[in-house]
């Protein structure tokens, strides 16, 4: 390991004495507040160089990538259906509601339809499975540097940010988009059927409404921008395990921040990415 | 049982002709803050030989073992494994070395969502892919069997006592055939039946596989057992290295003191 490198062994063993400081976005003393948000950002730029470089030499580690789709995926998918149907029929109450009012009813499938599509589907599922997957990642990854799993792994001459991050990551990235599928056809879904219980309706006539006019600039791009949701929720959640010091605590502290970053991050990335499609994708 | 694993694909090198040490460490250091831990540490193992390495709690003796197998790099000095410098050898590099080396940790580490069975075959899985399924079968069947574990295979390691996790961390250790073994407290926290019995298996081990090991521990009388010549580390550094007579005989004060106690 060459000087200056973020390695997952160096200077964190549970039994080396007088460790630095676990850099912090709020630290109490050392770098300070700024000193700390840069030097963690720092320290994930190292380890996300770290990861990438890890991924894409060989071998690769499809064994445990089908097994991180599997965990990421499949096991989110009832979740994030739930979340979807819950955003489907609250959007057609309150958009039913509205749209009555101003004597638009006729554009209430479009509105859920659009609604759900390009901004509440993507974001719930981006925010759901932070919560679901960046905690389990972040307790499981600290859980293992604080028993020393990690150490035995690279002590085994197995590379662990290509075991252990780059396949949760690339799990991440691929499944995002697929889930926010899910979540926007039962968002659809459900606002339909919310809609056709007090007002008839039958679900093929709503989604030929819904989505006319729609066009592929509207409904790709926002859902594809969720793999950067996967990106940030695999990333940090790793990087907060894989950096855990101080025992249960430790593995504690590594769950709620993975989850609580995770979370802040994939909003402020769709800020950013909802400006940036509207720019690129008019 | 009857095992089909070529045992010559990772072969041990010649004992008896070899002169380059397995294990040579060269004026190391290694702080942590301003708290030095290691402070120029010399040592020599030669294959086939064991040395243990004794001394206080917060000598850096897990530092030491955590040096060679490259999970700590050191401040300055030099570690050579059968004469390859690693103390500037890049993370990428540190594979090939690695699998020379079996590392027994200290509380086992074994891997917690996974059987006994599947720890041991976790290294050949990654390392011998050549090997087929009933290969590595076999091959981690046998393993388990050096250690007494057979019956363990399909148990998770939160369902065995430490001992049996020292034991299967044991067995994962030797998977690939190392040359060295590096053991970190093999009887801490054990009672002293299973200590007694950790160190027959650790002697039995090196007798049939002829390893160089280094075993760091606080206990005297397994450091006794197991070993060739002994080590006492203090403040970072080798205060004296020789068989036990030779520490018995030592005017050292400290040497007197640990030799009294322990």
């Amino acid at each position: 390991m060459t000087s200056g490198e973020l390695t997952l062994s160096e200077g964190n063993h549970s039994k080396q004495p007088k460790q630095r400081a676990e850099p912090a976005l709020v630290s109490e003393s050392g770098p300070g507040l700024f000193g700390g948000f840069f030097e963690w950002f720092g320290e994930l730029g190292i380890f996300a160089w770290q990861v990438v470089r890890a991924a894409v030499t060989p071998p690769y580690e499809w064994q445990e990538l089908i097994r991180q789709l599997d965990d990421v995926g499949s096991k989110s998918l009832p979740l994030v259906a739930l979340a979807g149907s819950a955003i489907g029929v609250v959007l057609s109450m309150e958009t039913s509601a509205s749209l009555t009012r101003f004597g638009a009813k006729s554009l209430l499938p479009s509105a859920i339809v659009y609604s759900v599509v390009q901004e509440m589907g993507p974001i719930i599922t981006g925010l759901v499975v932070s919560g679901r997957v960046g905690a389990g990642i972040g307790a499981q990854l600290a859980s293992m540097k604080v028993t020393e799993q990690i150490d035995a792994i690279e002590a085994s001459a197995i590379n662990p940010f290509r075991l252990l991050a780059a396949t949760r990551i690339l799990a991440c990235i691929l499944m995002l988009p697929l889930l926010t599928l899910a979540a926007d056809a039962c968002g659809v879904f459900m606002g339909w059927f919310t809609q056709s219980l007090s007002e008839p309706l039958s679900l093929r006539h709503f989604i030929d409404v819904g989505f006319r006019g729609a066009t592929l600039n509207d409904l790709l791009p926002p859902t594809f921008k969720t793999a950067v949701f996967g990106l940030i929720i695999g990333l940090v959640a790793c990087f907060q395990g894989m950096r855990t010091r101080g025992g249960a605590e430790g593995v504690g502290r590594a769950a709620t921040s993975s989850v609580v970053l995770a979370s802040l991050f994939v909003i402020l990335a769709d800020v950013v990415l909802v400006k940036f499609i509207l720019v690129v994708f008019p | 049982m009857a095992t089909t694993y070529d045992i010559a694909a990772n072969p041990a090198p010649n004992v008896q002709n070899s002169v380059v040490p397995a294990v040579a460490v060269e004026d190391l250091h290694k702080s942590y803050g301003a708290q030095k831990v290691l402070n120029g540490v010399t040592l020599t193992v030669a294959q086939g030989e064991t040395l243990a390495v004794l001394g206080r709690s917060g000598t850096g003796k897990s530092v030491l073992l955590r040096v060679i197998i490259g999970l700590a790099k050191p401040d300055s000095g030099s570690v050579r494994i059968q004469g390859q410098e690693i103390a500037d050898v890049p993370l990428d590099g540190m594979g090939e070395i690695r699998k020379k080396m079996g590392f027994l940790f200290q509380h086992a580490a074994l891997y917690d969502s996974l059987t006994v069975g599947e720890n041991v075959a976790f290294p050949l899985e990654h390392h011998r892919r050549d090997m087929s399924r009933s290969q590595r079968d076999d091959r981690v069947m046998q393993l388990l069997g050096e250690v007494g574990m057979e019956s363990a295979r399909n148990k998770m390691p939160s369902n065995i006592s430490g001992g049996m996790q020292k034991r299967v961390g044991l067995a994962r250790a030797l998977a690939l055939d190392p040359h060295i073994l590096l053991l970190d407290e093999p009887t801490a926290g054990l009672d002293p039946i299973s200590s007694g019995e950790i160190d027959e298996l650790v002697l039995k081990l090196q007798r049939e596989h002829q390893m160089a090991s280094i075993v760091v521990t606080h206990d005297l009388h397994s450091a006794r057992t197991i070993a060739n010549s002994l080590a006492i580390l203090d403040k970072g550094n080798v205060i004296i290295e020789g068989t036990y007579d030779d520490l018995q005989k030592s005017d050292i004060e400290f040497v007197k003191e640990f030799l009294k106690v322990s």
